[in-house]
């Protein structure tokens, strides 16, 4: 199943892409496998991702956290901590 | 039995007039007995910042604020509620976030506006980029702690 990845703010500059869709590799099972994951497709993911307690994440537009299961989800979002008000 | 209360939510990249949205909230109606607004401006830092440039993440925006206006109407007797966030390029001295709580009286008015804005600032989907005068890149604010100790204190309903 494509799973559509969305970066906001420095995750974005540093990811160097502001959306993509990918196909999750087997055992990739809650938001902290996919953190992990994605460290390993380069450079920008592990700048972006090198701090990922500081990382937030929103499956189909609601906040979770790291342990949450992301089977099903259509929409991933990583972002930094929230700066607006 | 008061009818339930649907807030306003409008993310926007346009300005607002504060006056209007309170007018579009009491207008033709003689219950409400407290308005409470709270406007947030951008700030030039001394003059060292030329602008503020906001992101947001549009859909997850619209619903989370909805979600926590949601919440404020189930936690205070309210009769009206707006909130508005604006996104892009912003200028010291302009508007960038807007809440108009009204209710039949002011404690009920005053906390939830309080109570929106500390959730809106730890929750909205929403990043502040800074411009600086001198042509150098600001970067990105970064979230404070004292906002998230702040969204906090409202952990524990309002009734205890």
């Amino acid at each position: 199943m494509t799973t559509r990845l969305i970066y906001f703010a420095w995750v974005r500059e540093r990811i160097g892409t502001s959306e993509e869709d990918v196909e999750l590799p087997a055992g990739i099972e809650t938001v902290a496998d996919l953190l992990r994951w994605l460290q390993s497709r380069g450079e920008g993911y592990q700048h972006a991702l090198q701090y990922p307690d500081v990382i937030r994440v929103a499956i189909n537009q609601e906040h979770v956290d790291h342990r949450e299961k992301i089977s099903g989800a259509r929409e991933i979002a990583l972002f930094p901590p929230m700066t607006g008000g | 039995m008061s009818a339930v209360l649907v807030p306003t939510v409008r993310i926007q990249r346009q300005d607002f007039d504060v006056a209007a949205e309170i007018a579009g909230l009491t207008q033709g109606r003689a219950d409400i007995g407290a308005v409470v607004t709270f406007s947030g401006l951008c700030r030039d830092e001394q003059g060292a910042l030329s602008a503020l440039e906001l992101e947001h993440y549009p859909g997850m925006a619209e619903a989370e604020i909805g979600r926590i206006a949601a919440e404020a109407t189930e936690r205070w007797p309210l009769q009206g509620l707006t909130v508005i966030h604006r996104h892009g390029k912003i200028a010291p001295g302009d508007n960038i976030v807007l809440v108009v709580a009204a209710s039949a009286h002011r404690q009920a008015a005053f906390e939830a506006a309080d109570f929106l804005m500390d959730y809106l600032k730890s929750r909205a989907p929403f990043w502040k980029k800074e411009h600086r005068t001198d042509g150098s890149e600001g970067g990105w604010v970064e979230a404070k702690e004292t906002d998230a100790q702040a969204a906090r204190r409202w952990k524990r309903p309002p009734s205890e």
